[in-house]
């Protein structure tokens, strides 16, 4: 990518990040960084914080505690977008994937290269471009928001359990994906309760306990 | 890395949503089915004296209107919680004020114009006289778009929770009051011969801070729902 930034500083940084709700500790406090060309893989088991760590970084919640810097900016506002797969998967019911990612491409801009059609067929949506996200199955949702991120022009992605609901096919789709998308200098955090084993040639491990455990 | 821009983010949330009201336009109009319903009960209810329906004519239109205004206003950001559109416009950094006006714009057309459209209609039924329907078509046409602003500032606000509606209704009626009292008391000067300067103009400059401010307001509350 021409405006890839610089790899000195880590796309994202967290610093004493910690969530506390009401009294309770929900995770941290914990540092991280991230550079591009990296997929930092966050373990811990249900109720562990993972989302809720997802949800913070993204700036979709405010930390109780520390510090979140994107590319080095603290970012109370959310300058830079980052790409955000979660449980929810952000698709209308009555829109046809096709549709999904035209909507999902005029808010985060179009990845040059990749065409709408070519990134569903890229994750095994042919055929199924025209047809309403209600008929899907809650894989093939899945797929039509991994073409989203594919689809899409950001260098940070958050996932949350992107092998859930998938397939055996899926999961190396997911890692096929992540592959890509490091190798053009993402960065990628994805977070896994250790059941499905990431195959990537570069990934850092972070296991995230119960804050009172 | 080059970002989707303001303008395409705030056509692109038009878009979609016209899209998926389009393909539940059944659901879409159903405010304008309960207005229409609900102005026949009138004559129904009080007899077809054409002068007293004439006599009350503005006014009913009026609050059938607000109340019709009502009933799509819950679902104007639940879809896009429950979905999980609404953190995919939160990660998009894009100016979420923007994206809360497109929506709101949205709603104005799909329930502030069809009821706009079946306004002469009703006012024939009701019998109100002719010379007073312009301005009950300009107050409504100056009106409705606050009622869109303020209704949707609620229903970011309500959004997270279950059976919102009948929480909206009563955080809106009351905020709405000053719309229908400018906006029936136009129409009643222009049946009493007196000035409908005044209260059309109050409308506008209602109208006027309701654009400016109220995207803001609307994204303030989802931001504060989200969290």
């Amino acid at each position: 990518m021409p405006d890839s930034p610089d790899d000195s500083v880590p796309l994202l940084a967290a610093r004493g990040l910690a969530v506390v709700r009401q009294g309770e500790p929900i995770f941290g406090p914990l540092d991280l960084e991230l550079r591009a060309g990296e997929v930092l893989l966050v373990e811990g088991g249900n109720g562990s914080g993972k989302t809720t760590l997802l949800r913070v970084l993204a700036g979709l919640l405010a930390p109780s505690h520390g510090q979140i810097l994107r590319a080095g900016i603290e970012s109370e506002d959310l300058l830079a977008p980052v790409g955000f797969l979660s449980h929810a998967t952000g698709l209308r019911a009555d829109l046809s994937p096709l549709e999904q990612l035209d909507f999902f491409a005029c808010l985060y801009g179009v990845r040059p290269g990749i065409a709408a059609m070519a990134a569903l067929h890229s994750v095994g949506l042919a055929g199924f471009e025209q047809m309403p996200v209600r008929r899907l199955s809650a894989g093939q949702r899945k797929r039509c928001a991994l073409a989203a991120l594919l689809h899409t022009a950001n260098h940070l992605w958050l996932l949350d359990e992107p092998y859930a609901n998938l397939d055996r096919d899926g999961q190396i789709l997911v890692d096929r994906l992540l592959e890509g998308h490091i190798a053009r200098g993402g960065a990628a955090l994805i977070t896994s309760h250790g059941l499905i084993e990431p195959q990537l040639s570069r990934v850092r491990r972070m296991r995230l306990e119960l804050a009172d455990a | 890395m080059r970002k989707g821009s303001v303008l395409s983010a705030f056509f692109g949330v038009i878009r979609r949503d016209a899209l998926s009201l389009w393909r539940r336009r059944a659901d879409a109009l159903n405010p304008i089915w309960f207005a229409a319903i609900v102005i026949t009960l009138f004559p129904l209810a009080l007899g077809p004296e054409a002068a007293k329906l004439a006599r009350i004519a503005g006014g009913v239109i009026w609050v059938i209107v607000l109340l019709a205004s009502l009933l799509s206003l819950d679902a104007l950001f639940r879809a896009d919680l429950e979905e999980g559109s609404l953190d995919v416009m939160l990660t998009s950094a894009q100016p979420l004020a923007v994206l809360a006006g497109a929506k709101i714009l949205l709603h104005w057309i799909a329930t502030g114009l069809p009821l706009l459209a079946i306004t002469p209609l009703a006012a024939t039924a009701l019998g109100l006289s002719p010379r007073a329907l312009p301005v009950l078509l300009t107050s409504l046409a100056l009106g409705t778009p606050i009622i869109s602003v303020i209704g949707a500032c609620a229903a970011a606000l309500t959004a997270g929770l279950r059976r919102a509606g009948m929480l909206l209704s009563l955080i809106v009626l009351p905020l709405v009051v000053p719309v229908l009292i400018f906006g029936a008391g136009a129409v009643e000067a222009s049946l009493t011969g007196a000035s409908t300067t005044q209260p059309l103009l109050l409308l506008a400059a209602g109208l006027a801070a309701a654009i400016s401010l109220g995207p803001l307001v609307c994204a303030a509350a989802l931001r504060l729902g989200n969290h």
